[in-house]
């Protein structure tokens, strides 16, 4: 599967093509060389992508009936459940989207690390993908203020107090952020402005993204380089385009359960209680896809100690393309890293649940514990094991793990034979 | 290609479990055990029982609405398909003995009238401030969303209101506070709202404390999601 020089075939298609090539882009997009060994943990971007367009199309609808002032925000919040023609079916699908985009981004970013998808060539693949994921917490950390309800405002307030623990400057900052002495209704404008900038920012970064992948092409399971003109390759359309749709079905048949069964299942009772700066709830708790980070804030005994641990969190991963020094991609080749991912994949797990207890006795342990683990496994594991650790040894060709087994060019001649046999006329 | 999407599928159950499961399992074990009530609006199929949503209702206008208001619900609500299902004529009627004000008229003046299908719920009291000064300082909620607001949400209604019980012996208690099994804390300032026979229902169903209990909840629960 070649990528030629692309010629449309019509002479005003030329006539436009040469002064803007989007019709060469457009076939570029469809005929993309793909490894043809993709497995499903690849569909993700393009479930990544449904996401950021579902979260802007309703968004923008809610954004014609929100009022982002602190006397109408749950008020009008209520309007859109109560008044608004489906309005709670958008509001529900965006609130619920929300969760179901960090459900898929983790999944990618995981898949990543397992596949070792952030190693060179594709650094800036995965540092623009950071990026857009902390965009993506910036704007539903947001998102989550602009209902007013009880956790809104307090989360709200213990989030934009973390900058006060910056020294010197840190309460001038945090009254700058505010806009005031309190989150209070400036609070709420500017972040109802900043929720509805962010996510065109996002949308800048992914062409990005897309664009930087479209240079390396795709990483794949073995992690081996394909080569891409030439039969390990497929074209985007239509093989990956319906491979991504089926799996995408899967994903909005769980999208839809929540919304339509379990719509408030993911958020916090006290956010329909309206926000209130005289009483305080008794467990202050960001929504779920935070809570990692949120255990490793509680974690240090200090503020300005939780505040750099945490952003750290989140950096670190900015440089593990050149922590993570072994040379093999995936995995799969690298029985005692594979083990690692699937602890540190627990230990975020932990770390998730212990963000939800309160932060005494054995959670507080545990949750010293996962949070020194996490930073282990990045600045030690990944550097030594990058050079102690026996690979086993890589495959020629994506094709050959699959050709190689024993039985399978004899499963494949008795397919052919089958095939044959009901159709030779045609088949010759 | 199905083999790949099927084993894929298991992969994504087995991760999947592997981190809700400790979840499910470690939040349950704070819980308090609530009254369990097979309630008519449960499961995937379950939809709100009319008569009971009816009886609900008039709870609300005799027992509740003296203290509570409902200022998120229309009247219009009330006859809307999926709700109570009173006739137009009905909610038309239940509406028009309330008054809002409305206003600037051309003389500038406000001025009452009786209200309309398009009329949120008249509250009891015309602010929080009002509301609390009127309650011996504490400020009874707003049960437009009580049912969402609250973990447990039906269960924990339901529970609350039949949760009423002596005190148990050095549990301190301050005047005007009582004892409830089911708050967080034991302690409530709302008095016990329900009894035997403090409504008589239209419809003949014996009013018993449980089955007002039932009624009123079901009616708030619709109440919070009305549509």
């Amino acid at each position: 599967m070649s990528e030629e020089k692309y010629i449309p075939k019509s002479k005003l298609g030329q006539w436009f093509d040469s002064r803007l090539p989007l019709l060469t882009l457009s076939h570029h997009l469809q005929s993309y060389p793909t490894p043809k060994n993709l497995n499903y943990w690849w569909t993700f971007g393009g479930i990544l992508t449904f996401c950021l367009i579902t979260q802007i199309v309703t968004g923008l609808v809610l954004a014609m009936h929100y009022v982002a002032h602190v006397d109408h925000a749950f008020e009008s919040i209520e309007h859109i459940m109560r008044d608004v023609n489906y309005g709670w079916l958008i509001r529900y699908v965006h609130a619920n989207g929300a969760s179901m985009f960090f459900l898929a981004v983790y999944i990618h970013i995981f898949r990543s690390l397992f596949y070792g998808s952030y190693k060179a060539p594709r650094e800036v693949i995965w540092i623009i993908g950071l990026l857009i994921y902390i965009l993506m917490m910036a704007t539903a950390f947001m998102g989550y203020v602009l209902p007013w309800g009880q956790m809104s405002f307090w989360g709200a307030t213990v989030i934009t107090n973390l900058f006060s623990a910056i020294p010197f400057v840190g309460e001038s900052i945090t009254t700058w952020l505010w806009g005031g002495y309190s989150v209070d209704n400036p609070t709420l404008n500017r972040f109802y402005s900043l929720h509805y900038l962010l996510p065109f920012l996002t949308c800048g970064l992914v062409v990005l993204h897309i664009w930087a992948l479209h240079v390396p092409g795709n990483n794949n399971p073995i992690g081996i380089d394909v080569k891409k003109n030439s039969n390990e390759t497929m074209p985007f359309h239509p093989y990956m385009v319906m491979k991504d749709l089926l799996a995408l079905l899967l994903f909005i048949t769980v999208f839809l359960w929540f919304v339509f069964f379990a719509p408030n299942v993911l958020g916090h009772p006290d956010n329909y209680i309206e926000a209130n700066p005289l009483v305080t709830p008794a467990h202050i708790v960001p929504e779920w896809y935070l809570l990692p980070f949120y255990a490793i804030l509680r974690a240090i005994p200090s503020k300005l100690g939780g505040v750099i641990f945490m952003f750290s969190a989140i950096f670190i991963l900015m440089l593990l393309p050149w922590l993570d020094t072994s040379k093999v991609r995936s995995a799969i080749f690298r029985p005692i890293y594979k083990k690692f991912f699937w602890t540190l994949v627990f230990v975020v797990i932990l770390l998730g649940y212990l963000g939800a207890k309160p932060p005494e006795g054995i959670y507080l342990i545990l949750s010293r514990l996962a949070t020194a683990y996490y930073f282990i496994h990045f600045l030690l594991v990944l550097p030594l094991l990058g050079r102690y650790e026996k690979t086993d040894p890589l495959p020629q060709s994506i094709s050959d793990p699959v050709l190689d087994k024993p039985d399978m060019l004899d499963k494949f001649k008795k397919a052919a034979a089958e095939y044959e046999g009901e159709n030779v006329g045609s088949f010759k | 290609m199905l083999d790949h999407l099927s084993k894929f599928i298991n992969n994504f159950i087995i991760i999947f479990f592997l981190s809700v499961v400790p979840f499910a399992v470690f939040s349950e074990e704070k819980n308090i055990n609530f009254i369990e009530t097979n309630w008519s609006f449960d499961s995937l199929f379950g939809t709100f029982d009319r008569a009971s949503l009816q009886r609900g209702y008039q709870v609300y206008q005799e027992v509740c609405s003296g203290c509570h208001s409902v200022q998120h619900l229309s009247y219009r609500n009330l006859s809307e398909k999926g709700g109570p299902e009173f006739s137009i004529e009905e909610a038309k009627a239940i509406a028009s003995q309330f008054e809002v004000e409305d206003g600037p008229n051309s003389d500038g003046e406000m001025f009452l009238r009786s209200a309309r299908l398009s009329d949120k719920f008249v509250k009891p009291y015309p602010n929080v401030q009002a509301s609390t000064a009127a309650n011996g300082g504490a400020y009874p909620p707003d049960m437009s969303v009580l049912a969402k607001a609250r973990t447990g949400g039906a269960d924990y209604i339901h529970s609350l209101l039949l949760g009423y019980e002596e005190a148990p012996a050095g549990f301190e208690l301050d005047d005007g506070v009582y004892y409830n099994k089911y708050m967080p804390g034991n302690k409530i300032k709302m008095s016990e709202p329900i009894s035997d026979g403090i409504v008589e229902y239209t419809d003949g169903t014996e009013a018993s404390k449980e089955q007002i209990s039932k009624d009123i909840t079901t009616f708030l629960v619709w109440a919070s999601e009305p549509h």
